[in-house]
């Protein structure tokens, strides 16, 4: 009896000291995929330490919880720019030495060749997705251009699909009332500011549906429930380019994101971690995950060449990227310290104009 | 009198017969309280001791206390400053705490803690801690030089509240209450949201409970008249979807009831209604109920079959053989019988409706918001404090509803079978 109980305490604690693999948590559906694809299977193979992705609705207060408890199972995450600086904020995540980070393939040092703002105290960003409207081009074959003919019901009339959050639909409709990109967040700033957007959404209310999960959007385009929707923009390819639907991305008035790889605070395999980090965010690890999914890799070397996508083979990502310089004419770059700043006041805001 | 009063009945060995039968049903009563332990002990950690931790946390937030202990210093020393116009002293004590924060990296969470209440903080303690170590005095002047919201008496105010750990200040937002350059007051009509959204919950959980309860009672009804071998079968209609995942369940509403949904396309097939008369049966309050009690009505119909199925039919019979009509019957013979299980199908169901936010929050549109949503959203931005407010705030309502219920029907008269 005394010798089982000892053979299996031996055992079980082995079985323990042998899993040191880097466990990656992330959004799940499309997106996860792209970066088990991209990241976690590739770093696998080339170092060969094990590393798993786990899903996650959102990773962000789910690493909070993790810290504070005293209990982190993951190693790195996937998180919303303006999480990543709050989270780093509040003292929960590893920083990360910019330092380190490897330079371009073509030898661009890696503080040249980030895009500005892409590396942060705690996060390393690894692509930039985009809020964009689109259409069926079955519905308007003369479809919209600008961001204000979404809040156009005479010239295209049906029902508009719109996130239901304060975050990228304030800017959205300053962006469509006129407002020029590099004023949005000084207007938001003021409450004059904030009546205008919401005088704007006001005009589309009456024949707006609010969608919640990324996934509704292309769903609701697809149903014919609206006639346009924000929505995310890899989700949009993905039914366009991956299922062939009709539908068409306006680029103009986007409002683009970063988002970042980051560890929380007492991860069991921090250098592991930031040795996976590296590799994800190197031009190869990029444009990987940009095979994938359509989401721009924020590096100016793994922009230079075509990327083509690994669904079909054959198709080049590029005029599908948010970062591809033909989709940047009228383009929003999401301001992290005045939604840090200012989140909780303007959903407030946002939940009581929505339901009066 | 005073004799029989002290003749009080003794068991053979001289003890009074209360004690004797009081020691003896101890043994019996300790036994039964050790069989419950093991169920205590989990509860009390499982349950009790998560849900405390977190409703310690709606009163106690040292994010900034912790960081800024010169200014902790100077407030509590100064309680009667005034806000609109704080001393040299006041600021100078601030900029050495900001310097502080800039080499202790604190800034970010001290100026997360007044962020709560003063929005825009947390950029304003960035730039002043970047700025702290090369101000000279006066202090005052200098930190306005740097940015002119430093002299903002909300933000004196809001640091003065937040200098000690233990606040209430959380509760008052969850009360729709601003903080302002005055005090707290009462918010702006534009931003009054969560005492609407509380009587907006519970009012939609109680309409659904009642339509789960109208619903239900013919349902189990039937199930428990017929005999056992169909009844089982149609229970197992009842169990199906109770056993299919939630999420598939809403996500099929959607598809049945948008307004190019399955529904609709056979209304207009049929030629009931035009094209362009689509009913919007989905994301508005609509959607919401119809998605609700489908989820909740198995939880209205188990309580009230067990309940029914041991109802004697002799008593309806004896009832109509005595003439009553067959409503008289209902009324005053089978439903009294049947209301342990309706007390407890209609608790079960209103706390749930109070609590679900998935199926509001997919179908509900601009009107389906509650009050889960809101604590699901600060719950997700990170600011833990709110949300275990207006979590404690929703426990303790449905508390006193709970108080209500048992005062007017009694929990001793509820059965689950």
């Amino acid at each position: 009896m005394k010798k089982t109980l000892i053979l299996t305490t031996a055992l079980v604690s082995f079985g323990f000291a042998a899993n040191a693999e880097v466990t990656v948590m992330s959004w799940g559906g499309a997106y996860g995929a792209a970066q088990t694809e991209g990241h976690v299977k590739p770093w696998s193979a080339a170092t060969g330490n094990p590393a798993i992705m786990v899903d996650s609705d959102n990773p962000a207060p789910a690493i909070k919880a993790m810290v504070e408890a005293g209990n982190v199972t993951v190693d790195v995450a996937s998180v919303e720019y303006a999480d990543a600086i709050r989270l780093c904020d509040e003292g929960l995540l590893e920083p990360i030495d910019a330092a380190a980070l490897p330079p371009g393939a073509d030898g661009t040092p890696a503080a040249e060749d980030f895009f500005p703002g892409a590396v942060t105290e705690c996060g390393v960003s690894t692509d930039i997705w985009s809020n964009v409207f689109a259409y069926d081009t079955t519905k308007f074959p003369e479809g919209p251009k600008t961001a204000a003919d979404f809040f156009d019901l005479a010239k295209f009339p049906g029902k508009r699909g719109l996130k239901k959050g304060a975050k990228a639909v304030l800017e959205f409709a300053l962006l469509a009332d006129g407002v020029a990109p590099a004023d949005v967040y000084t207007v938001l700033g003021t409450p004059e500011g904030v009546d205008r957007a919401f005088a704007k959404l006001d005009t589309i209310k009456a024949d707006t549906v609010w969608w919640e999960a990324g996934a509704q959007a292309p769903q609701l385009l697809a149903d014919g429930e609206v006639a346009m929707t924000t929505a995310y923009n890899g989700r949009i390819f993905a039914a366009a380019v991956g299922e062939g639907k009709p539908f068409q991305i306006v680029w103009d008035g986007q409002i683009y994101e970063n988002e970042s790889y980051v560890v929380p605070k007492g991860a069991p395999n921090k250098d592991l971690a930031m040795e996976f980090i590296k590799y994800a965010t190197s031009t190869e690890g990029l444009r990987a995950q940009a095979a994938h999914i359509s989401y721009g890799p924020p590096r100016k070397s793994a922009n230079k060449e075509p990327i083509i996508y690994a669904g079909d083979g054959k198709t080049e990502m590029g005029p599908h990227l948010p970062t591809n310089p033909a989709n940047l004419t009228n383009a929003l770059l999401t301001s992290s310290d005045f939604w840090v700043d200012h989140d909780a006041e303007l959903n407030e805001r946002f939940q009581a104009w929505l339901a009066q | 009198m005073a004799e029989a009063a002290t003749d009080l009945l003794k068991t053979a060995d001289g003890r009074p017969l209360k004690a004797a039968l009081a020691a003896a049903q101890a043994r019996a009563k300790r036994r039964a309280f050790l069989l419950v332990l093991p169920l205590l002990v989990f509860v009390l950690l499982t349950f009790l001791v998560p849900i405390g931790y977190m409703l310690k946390r709606s009163v106690e937030h040292d994010g900034f206390a912790a960081s800024a202990p010169a200014l902790d210093a100077w407030f509590a020393a100064n309680p009667g400053f005034d806000p609109m116009n704080p001393p040299e002293a006041a600021y100078a004590a601030l900029v050495q705490d900001l310097a502080r924060m800039q080499t202790e990296k604190t800034t970010g969470i001290a100026g997360t803690r007044i962020n709560y209440t003063v929005p825009g903080t947390i950029s304003l303690f960035k730039k002043g801690a970047r700025e702290a170590k090369s101000l000279a005095p006066p202090f005052k002047e200098a930190l306005i030089a740097v940015d002119a919201d430093w002299g903002k008496p909300a933000l004196w105010r809001g640091m003065a509240a937040a200098s000690s750990k233990y606040t209430t200040e959380f509760y008052k937002v969850a009360s729709d209450r601003k903080l302002t350059d005055e005090g707290w007051a009462k918010g702006g009509d534009k931003e009054r949201i969560y005492l609407y959204l509380f009587f907006k919950t519970f009012l939609v959980s109680g309409i659904i409970t009642v339509i789960c309860l109208l619903l239900a009672f013919p349902v189990s009804h039937l199930l428990a008249t017929l005999p056992m071998a169909k009844s089982s079968l149609l229970m197992i209609l009842v169990l199906l979807p109770f056993w299919t995942s939630l999420l598939v369940r809403t996500t099929s509403w959607i598809a049945l009831l948008q307004e190019q949904g399955i529904v609709n396309d056979l209304l207009v097939g049929l030629g009931l209604i035009t094209e362009d008369g689509r009913l919007t049966m989905m994301y508005n309050m609509t959607g919401t109920i119809v998605a609700m009690t489908h989820v909740l009505l198995p939880f209205m119909i188990l309580p009230l079959y067990s309940v029914m199925r041991v109802i004697p039919p002799s008593y309806a019979r004896a009832a109509r053989s005595l003439g009553a009509t067959s409503w008289t019957t209902f009324r005053r013979v089978y439903l009294p019988q049947t209301l342990p299980g309706i007390a407890a199908g209609s608790l079960l169901v209103f706390i749930l409706a109070v609590g679900y936010y998935i199926t509001p929050a997919l179908v509900g549109g601009a009107d389906g918001q509650l009050i889960s949503n809101l604590i699901s959203f600060h719950m997700t931005k990170s600011n833990w404090s709110l949300a275990a407010a207006i979590a404690a705030m929703l426990l303790a309502a449905i508390l006193v509803l709970y108080w209500l219920y048992d005062r007017l029907i009694g929990i001793d008269r509820l059965k689950l079978g």
